[in-house]
């Protein structure tokens, strides 16, 4: 359907397009009718052709624009379609290969806000009218705008040293870029560096870890803070400024050899809750791990015996560089980059909070991290897979899955690696006990490459599979046999019956959970969290790295649940996606800013305090306000504020609001919407 | 007031949180009823009080703000500057006769699509029930200014 005006002298000239989108929008919207009424009752506002079609997105579709651009002399655009941040950039770029500046085209969404939302097909059309009118009265004050050209620096700053972190870390650095990488713990290595070994292959997580985190280390391009964090970022993509909290280590890195003689002279023995999840001892003065990089160690202020009672320096008298130094102070480092990767991983949910597991009260139930530790040659049982009394081995081990995941008491989603770590977990205490060895779980999920066959084998190696949700974890004995024992109360929903199943060990296959301070580093950072804490990505299918925030990107389980192969996927993705910024040299931004006319502003300075950028300046000489448009992000804050109306927004200006409210009310037009 | 009265209300969304929340309750197909026509700006700070009396004086029966939650704006804080001058506006319009719930602000983050859809289908509610606002109407017949439209936009911000 289409319909041809002529055009009248001083008017605009409008090309008006609706689409179908396949039957998303016909479906629920007359959109013939759709174009045909703003042919004919738009023809006033200047509207000299309107037009349907199938999919105007489509190639052919666009190619309806540019000609019409080019044959009819069109000067305004208005498209019906999707949401503007699914295509605005497609018209817009249609538009430009016609000729036409980009910004003289808008997009209205008449079927994320519309079709998809509404069950009256009649009122769904008269809506879609008026959402057009609106459309066309604001795309008429439109103006002719040039994006606003930024250069990208080259240097990128990654914060978490994970698995996820490190590789996007050593994918820029290796094309030749410089990278700085901020890890809050004294090493690099997050989650992995506490497992023994990696399902599906059961490849030692040191073995393939440490080469990485070494590289890492040795990097000529990347400089590494840990022990750091970010405390500030300014600026916007290409050209943020970041400062770097750098903790006192009490250690000078200058002269530290990493030999580890001040550990062993430290008489102050630690709980380690972070590496050794609490199953083992550190010394205040420390490496969480034989392998850390660096491998300077940090002296736990809080714990240390010299800074709490003023005596000790054991350390001090025997480092052999004279390298502990009890004066050193935090330092604030300013590093300027382009791009941003975060990478700050996961925590895992406290199994105290399903209280019926009796995690924290029954000494025999186990967290997933402190097997991990059980299991690894380098933990506290040197791999001994044993009680907590540090010598039984176990008989009867239970794995329970799901814990505090796919729970509406906890968290709804799925944790994705808990199924197949409860089956390396089966499989490592079979290998090294012969214990029975029981799995209860809601679902088994082992997608992915390989993962199927490994559940296939644990079945083979004899592991038991109980599925249902387990009601409890007990040590009152009722039946003979339960003595001593922790007791397993389950639905089996596979027999349809209720059992109690006794073992020695129970293990909790906990969730993953978005880190503590995940929202106050979303804030740092200017992007958001989803409901569920996770970092919300630009698109789930087609962006999953980056944000609606130009130049941050994530990487990892920060993002969501996930397996080491895919964090390190994304790891790879995130830095494919910085190198073609920083290999572009520049990045073209919305030309969304607002600016001072001088001669109306009266200096009354109200506009002065808005801006959380710090974009708008005063002259005290001339006693009038400017607005800096490298540092104006756009939001139209102070647009609002001005009493005297000097400041206005490219974009999003007065006129083009006070048009589309009278469009959208139909007082620009004859009839109502009907 | 008619017995199938039904009202228009302009919706304000901010361009990184709220008109993301529509865009989400309509890829997630969730319902609310089409009174609601939304205008995007591109931060709730951008909010002139102007464009609420505006739409108001031309025929909406309400308004509804939009924006990121506190502490979540794309702009950091402008939304608190929103808030700010809503709760000014409002209180300008319950002396000038309007009833404060024609007017609503509502957080919604780029994942509350459902939240959004409910809150609007509650503001559609609430203002059916009060009726029609008929303010350039109701206007004329108070003896003030022939225009409504010229009428707001003399309101400074
Ligand atoms: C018990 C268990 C067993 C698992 N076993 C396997 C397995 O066998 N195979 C497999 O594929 N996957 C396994 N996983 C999943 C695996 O742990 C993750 O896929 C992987 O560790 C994610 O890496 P990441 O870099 O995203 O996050 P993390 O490993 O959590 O790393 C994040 C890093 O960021 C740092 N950080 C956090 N916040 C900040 C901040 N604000 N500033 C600076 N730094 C910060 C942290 O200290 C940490 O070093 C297992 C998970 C669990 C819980
Ligand atoms: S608010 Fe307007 S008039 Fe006042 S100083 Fe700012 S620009 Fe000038
Ligand atoms: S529009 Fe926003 S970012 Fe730009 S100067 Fe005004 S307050 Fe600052
Ligand atoms: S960007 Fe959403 S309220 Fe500011």
């Amino acid at each position: 359907m289409t319909t041809e005006n002529k055009p009248q002298e001083g008017q605009e000239r409008i090309g008006v397009y609706v689409c179908h989108c396949g039957s998303n929008i016909a479906g629920m919207v007359d959109v013939e009718h759709v174009a045909k009424w703003a042919g004919e009752e738009l023809k006033d506002r200047g509207v000299v052709v309107a037009r349907d079609y199938k999919f105007m997105c489509s190639s052919l579709g666009q190619e309806l624009i540019e000609n019409d651009i080019k044959e009819l002399g069109l000067t305004r655009v208005l498209v019906a379609a999707c949401s503007p941040h699914l295509h605005e950039q497609t018209f817009r770029t249609a538009s430009a290969r016609a000729g036409l500046n980009p910004y003289l085209t808008e997009l209205v969404s008449i079927r994320e806000q519309v079709s998809w939302v509404h069950t009256d097909k009649q009122a769904a059309t008269a809506k879609s009218k008026a959402v057009i009118s609106g459309g066309v009265e604001r795309v008429i004050h439109h103006e002719p705008l040039e994006p606003l050209v930024v250069p990208i620096h080259e240097a990128t700053l990654v914060v978490g040293g994970g698995i996820a972190g490190i590789q996007a870390a050593l994918e820029l650095a290796d094309a030749g870029y410089p990278v700085y990488m901020v890890e809050r713990e004294p090493s690099i290595g997050g989650h992995m560096a506490q497992f023994d070994k990696t399902f599906p292959t059961l490849d030692c997580a040191a073995c393939i870890l440490t080469p990485r985190m070494v590289s890492v280390g040795m990097h000529p391009n990347i400089k590494l803070f840990t022990w750091s964090e970010v405390t500030k970022v300014d600026g916007y993509v290409g050209n943020f400024t970041v400062t770097i909290r750098k903790k006192a280590r009490y250690v000078n890195e200058e002269l530290c050899t990493g030999c580890g003689i001040c550990q062993e002279k430290c008489p102050k023995k630690v709980i380690d809750e972070i590496y050794e999840a609490g199953l083992g001892y550190r010394k205040a003065v420390y490496t969480p791990f034989p392998q850390a990089v660096p491998k300077f160690p940090v002296i736990d202020r809080p714990n240390c015996t010299y800074f709490q009672k003023g005596t000790c320096k054991a350390c001090e008298k025997f480092c052999p560089t004279n390298a502990i130094d009890f004066t050193q102070e935090d330092e604030y480092i300013t590093v300027e980059v382009g791009n941003i990767i975060l990478a700050t991983g996961y925590d895992l949910f406290d199994a105290r909070r399903v209280t019926q597991y009796g995690y924290g009260r029954l000494a025999n139930v186990f967290t997933s991290i402190e097997f991990e530790r059980l299991s690894n040659a380098a933990g506290p049982t040197n791999g001994e897979i044993v009680l907590r009394d540090g010598v039984t081995k176990p008989d009867a081990v239970g794995i329970i899955h799901c814990v505090g995941s796919r729970d509406r008491n906890f968290n709804n989603y799925c944790s994705v690696i808990c199924c197949m770590q409860g089956l390396k977990f089966a499989h490592l205490v079979h290998e090294r006990t012969g214990a029975t060895v029981y799995n209860f779980y809601i679902d088994m999920r082992t997608a992915y490459k390989a993962y199927d066959e490994f559940y296939q084998r644990v079945l083979e190696e004899g592991t038991l599979f109980v599925r249902g949700k387990v009601a409890e974890v007990t040590d009152a004995a009722r039946l003979p046999g339960e003595e001593g024992k922790l007791i397993i109360q389950v639905e089996d929903t596979l027999a349809g019956i209720q059992r109690r199943i006794p073992v020695d060990m129970v293990i909790l296959s906990a969730g993953l959970e978005p880190r503590r301070d995940a929202k106050e580093v979303a804030k740092l950072f200017g992007i958001s969290c989803s409901a569920d804490g996770w970092f919300i990505e630009k698109h789930p299918k087609l962006d999953p790295v980056a944000t609606m925030t130009e130049g941050i990107f994530i990487a990892g389980c920060v993002q969501g649940p996930k397996d080491i192969p895919s964090s390190v996927a994304q790891g790879a993705a995130a830095s494919a996606r910085v190198l073609g910024r920083i290999r572009q040299g520049h990045i073209e931004l919305e030309p969304v800013r607002a600016s001072v006319d001088e001669a109306k502003c009266s200096g009354c300075r109200i506009c002065n305090n808005l801006c959380p950028f710090n974009a708008i300046i005063f002259h005290e000489d001339r006693m009038v306000t400017e607005i800096n448009p490298a540092l104006c992000q756009g939001c139209g804050t102070c647009v609002a504020a001005c009493p005297a109306g000097a400041i206005s927004g490219t974009v999003f200006s007065n006129e083009q609001i006070f048009a589309q409210i009278d469009g959208l009310l139909g007082l620009t037009l004859e009839h109502a919407f009907s | 007031m008619t017995e199938n009265f039904e009202p228009v209300i302009i919706g304000f969304t901010c361009n990184w949180c709220s008109y993301r929340a529509a865009d989400l309750a309509g890829t997630a197909r969730v319902k609310y009823p089409p009174n609601i026509r939304l205008i995007r700006l591109m931060c709730s700070g951008r909010l002139d009080p102007t464009f609420v009396l505006k739409a108001l004086a031309s025929g909406a029966d309400g308004v509804l703000i939009t924006g990121c939650h506190p502490g979540e704006c794309h702009y950091l804080e402008q939304n608190y500057k929103a808030l700010r001058r809503f709760l000014l506006l409002r209180r300008t319009l319950v002396q000038m006769g309007i009833e404060p719930d024609r007017v609503r602000l509502v957080w919604a983050s780029a994942a509350e699509g459902v939240r959004l859809a409910e809150e609007i289908t509650k503001m559609v509610e609430a203002v059916r029930q009060l009726g029609p606002l008929n303010w350039p109407k109701w206007q004329q017949t108070n003896g003030h200014g022939e225009h409504a439209h010229i009428e707001a936009e003399e309101v400074s911000a």
